[in-house]
Formats: C-alpha cells, structure tokens, sequence
C-alpha cells in the first residue's frame, strides 16, 4: 500500500512540478496547483502505473466514482481499484 | 486590393456613384458604418458585393441530403446511437453521429474510390446536392473566376487508421500507393476543383472545431471584396474509426449516453460525421441569372483568445460575437436565433451562454439559441457548415431547429435554448457560433434574402 502511496505522490509532484515532500495527503489537486488538465494527464499517468481503468468524466468530476477531492482521496481509490483488480 | 483590381478589369456597365456622406464624420468606425450600411442594389456604397448563399448540400446522421436533414431538425430527431467500426469494443465510449450503412459504391466508381478518403465522399455527395440546386455551371470565365475553400480538422483520418493498423497491427511493409493523396486535408478541396473546374482560390483550412465557420468566412470575404464570383464552401470530418475515438476518449470529455447541450445533466460531447456544402455567389450575378437566393451572408468575425489550448474564454467569444455583427452592421435587438456552438461539455456551455448574454444585454432573453448537436453530434471540422442548415431553416421556413435531450435547466446557461422541441418564429438575422480547442473563435452572421 505505500508503494501505491509513493508512486501516486511521485506522479502528483511530477505533475505539479513541485518536491514529494511539498505535497500533504488533504491538499486538493488545486492546492497543489494542478488544472483540469493536468488532473486528466494525471488519471493518465495512474492508470498507466497501475494498468486500471479510471472512471472519470471531466464533464462532471464530482459524479465520478473516483474521489479526486484531494490527494489522500485519490490514493485511497486508486488502491481499491488496484484490489478490485486482483 | 482585389476590389479595387477587379473593379479595374471589369468595370460594372453603370457605375454607381458611391454613397455621399455629409457632413464631418469622427471616427474611422462611423465613416466604415455609414459606407457598408448603404446597399444599392447589390453592391454597399464602397464597392464590397453583397454575398447571396444559392445551394446547399449535406451528408450527416440526420440524412443524406438537406430535405431529409431538415426534416430530422424539424422533428427533434436524434442521430446519434451505438458506432458500428472495427474494434468499437476496445472503446469506452460506444456512441456517435454515425452515417449508416455508408456504401461508398453507391455514388462512386472504383477508380474514385481508391483515392477519395470518406471526408472527400462525404464532401463530394453535399456538393452535388448544393452545385444541382444552385443551377451554376462552371464554364469560361466563370470556372476561371470560382474557387473552393473548405475546413476539416483531421481529413483523412479513416485512411490514417487503416493503413497504420496495416504497417503497425498486421506487420505488413508495404501500404497502398495512393495513402497521401488520399489522406491530405486539402483532398476534399482539390477533387472538388476538379470535379466542377473551378480554377479559382482554393483551399483548407484546419482551426479543430471552428473550421467550416473559418472557411465560410473567409469564402464570404473573397466573393465580399471581388477576388471570386462564386465559392463552394464548407466542410467535412470522418473522424469515426478507432483511432479517432480512442484519441478523443483521452480527454474525458466524451459523454457515454447522449450529447444534453446547456442541460444541468449534461456530461459531455459526442461527435458526429458528415460534410456540409453551400454555394456563396455574387449577389449581382445571382439575381441577374434569377437564382434562387436561399440568404445572405452579411457578416464574418474570427479572433483568438490566446490563452488556453482547450478551456473556452468567455471574453474571447464576446469579441467575436459582436465583431460579427459589426461587420455585419446589424443591431443586437435584430438577432432571433443563435446557432450555439453548445457543443454539451461542463465548460463550452456556461462560457458560450455567458458570451452571450454579455454581447447582447437584456435582449438575450429575447433571442432564440439552441444546439443542433444534440442530434447529429459534433462534426468538429465539418460542424459548422452543418449548423448553418439549421441558420437557413430558421430564416427560410421560420423554423427554430431544438436543443434536443434537455432535461434540466442550468442556473449558467438561463437562455432560450428551445428545449427539445422545434419552434415556429418568423427571423430576420441570424448567428452561427463556432469556438474551437486552440481558443480560435470564428462567428458568421446572415440574414434573409
């Protein structure tokens, strides 16, 4: 679970263009200063890392499934999709 | 300058002295309005042409031809259902304006066929429909004196997939020899040359979701200032195959149901396929050979917003909204219908509705918008010559095409979308919106003939 954790951060900052250690798991992506974008690129870059899918509509973020209301969120669903998947 | 040339080979045979403008006039703007806003006959008092559409022709969900077409927008009609290509299953999203039951062999030869990518059948199909209804044929001077100028965003995007998946997916080395040829965005534009020996202006051009009103706009303002007699014009996307969906699918801005333009359950895009084709012609020589003038096209503006590669500015749609009637020397309060760009994301639609109600202030209540997306999807490249159908409808047989799927109002689109169902209303001036990824904005105004 802390190497999803830790990938998801190092994925987070790369996107952010910011240092791991800057990020804090109640930052929304906003805080952290990623746009609607730069959110999409990253779903990109976790699904990729992980080989899952990502249900998320940038029509209608708050519908999705996928909790992106802040980074700890974000890694909580992706590690329940992660289990979904084994 | 090719006014002015123009008016120098051939002079017309009574020469109309230009408008007098009394008095001191002040600024630049007032002497332009006071110039463009007399009309004599068919030429404004500075020399610029007056600009009749006499054909129009498509091919898209909705039908394959302008009566059907109409007819489906009329009815409130959606075009839109499940893709029917290789590999729709490896797709999340599963839906598109598709042409069904497209048989290529039913309108061209083999010989044709092996060199014309879909978007050139869609593109040739309009154009017979809007070159036959218009009655022109091209001979002599006034093949010489005709051009073509289209918009796509990925032309030959079928032709791409295929042979990609050749080389890439089947490991084959070696591709069809006419793969360019085929593939070029300008295909459309130069076997419609061809086609109907126009020997004037042509090409295409390629602004993503704004590129038939680009072009459009640019073909009124060659036959505007004098450069061409008559344009064929328009556009055409095929961008529904595998590879172009999967791209899109990328930037979840697709919707996996239906396509609910400024509807508070909207949740995204569809897109569509198909071509539409109109013939722009000198007003003068349409009316002295008795056309059938259809509109007029009064007016063009484009402009940037040189901020943002996908997100829409509300400012930047403003300036050309008004800029559009600038040109067109139209009044606000004389708009009843806005052709939406309402392409039924999150964000297109509130910065459009907001566009809106800030050029047009309290008439904004009063004014008609909807989008016809909602029923032949987005054509991206070819979605705006699409639209200007339903411009014509609404101008011809005063008949407002409706934002079909509309489930629930929107505090940020609180407009007159003409909520699923089509309207009678009699209108005098019209507005076509297109504002494509890129932040490039292009508006196109008409008004009755």
């Amino acid at each position: 679970m802390t190497e999803i954790r830790d990938r998801i951060i190092q994925i987070i900052a790369e996107q952010a263009m910011l240092d791991p250690s800057e990020l804090k798991l109640e930052m929304s992506p906003q805080e952290i200063g990623i746009d609607s974008l730069g959110l999409v690129e990253s779903i990109f870059a976790i699904e990729e890392a992980f080989d899952i899918s990502v249900p998320f509509n940038a029509n209608e973020p708050e519908k999705s499934d996928f909790d992106i209301s802040s980074l700890g969120a974000i890694i909580g669903a992706v590690e329940k999709l992660v289990a979904e998947k084994a | 300058m090719n006014a002015k040339r123009n008016k120098g080979e051939k002079p017309p045979k009574t020469p109309r002295k230009p408008g007098k403008v009394k008095g001191k006039v002040k600024s630049a703007t007032k002497i332009a309005r006071t110039m463009l806003g007399r009309v004599i006959m068919g030429r404004h008092a500075n020399g610029m042409r007056r600009v009749a559409i006499t054909g129009m022709g498509t091919v898209n969900a909705l039908g394959r031809d302008v009566p059907s077409t109409l007819e489906a927008m009329r009815e409130g009609r959606c075009g839109i259902g499940p893709l029917e290509f290789r590999d729709v299953e490896r797709l999340a999203i599963r839906i598109g304006g598709q042409v069904r039951d497209w048989e290529a062999e039913t309108y061209f030869n083999r010989q044709q066929i092996v060199l014309y990518d879909k978007f050139t059948q869609f593109t040739l199909l309009a154009a017979r429909e809007a070159v036959t209804q218009s009655g022109l044929v091209f001979e002599g001077e006034l093949g010489l004196r005709s051009g073509v100028v289209l918009g796509t965003a990925a032309g030959g995007m079928n032709t791409w997939d295929e042979n990609y998946r050749t080389v890439y997916e089947e490991g084959k080395n070696r591709v069809h020899p006419f793969v360019v040829p085929k593939l070029m965005n300008n295909a459309a534009c130069s076997h419609l040359s061809m086609e109907y020996g126009l020997l004037g202006p042509s090409f295409t051009v390629a602004t993503a979701c704004a590129s038939s009103n680009h072009a459009m706009g640019l073909a009124f303002n060659m036959v505007r200032s004098g450069a061409a007699t008559v344009m064929l014009t328009g556009g055409s996307e095929a961008m529904l195959c595998f590879g172009g969906v999967k791209a899109w699918e990328g930037l979840r801005v697709m919707s996996k149901d239906a396509c609910r333009p400024f509807s508070a359950t909207r949740n995204g895009m569809v897109q569509g396929e198909g071509a539409g084709v109109f013939v722009f012609e000198d007003w003068e020589h349409a009316v002295a050979r008795g056309a059938d003038i259809l509109a007029e096209v009064v007016g063009f503006s484009m402009s940037a917003d040189a901020q943002d590669i996908v997100m829409p500015s509300a400012i930047g749609a403003e300036r050309t909204i008004t800029g559009a009637m600038l040109d067109a020397h139209m009044r606000p309060d004389e708009v009843g219908y806005i052709n939406a760009h309402g392409t039924g994301t999150a964000a297109n639609d509130k910065t459009e509705c907001a566009a809106v109600a800030h050029a047009f202030g309290h008439h904004a209540d009063r004014l008609m918008i909807s989008s016809t997306k909602s029923m032949h999807g987005h054509l991206i490249g070819g979605t705006g010559a699409v639209e200007l159908l339903a411009c014509i409808m609404a101008l011809r047989d005063g008949v407002i095409a409706p934002t079909i799927g509309y489930e629930e109002p929107d505090p940020e689109c609180a407009l007159d979308v003409v909520p699923n169902e089509a309207r009678e209303a009699r209108v005098e001036a019209v507005l076509s919106n297109a504002f494509a990824f890129g932040g490039l904005n292009a508006v196109i105004a008409l008004r009755k003939a």
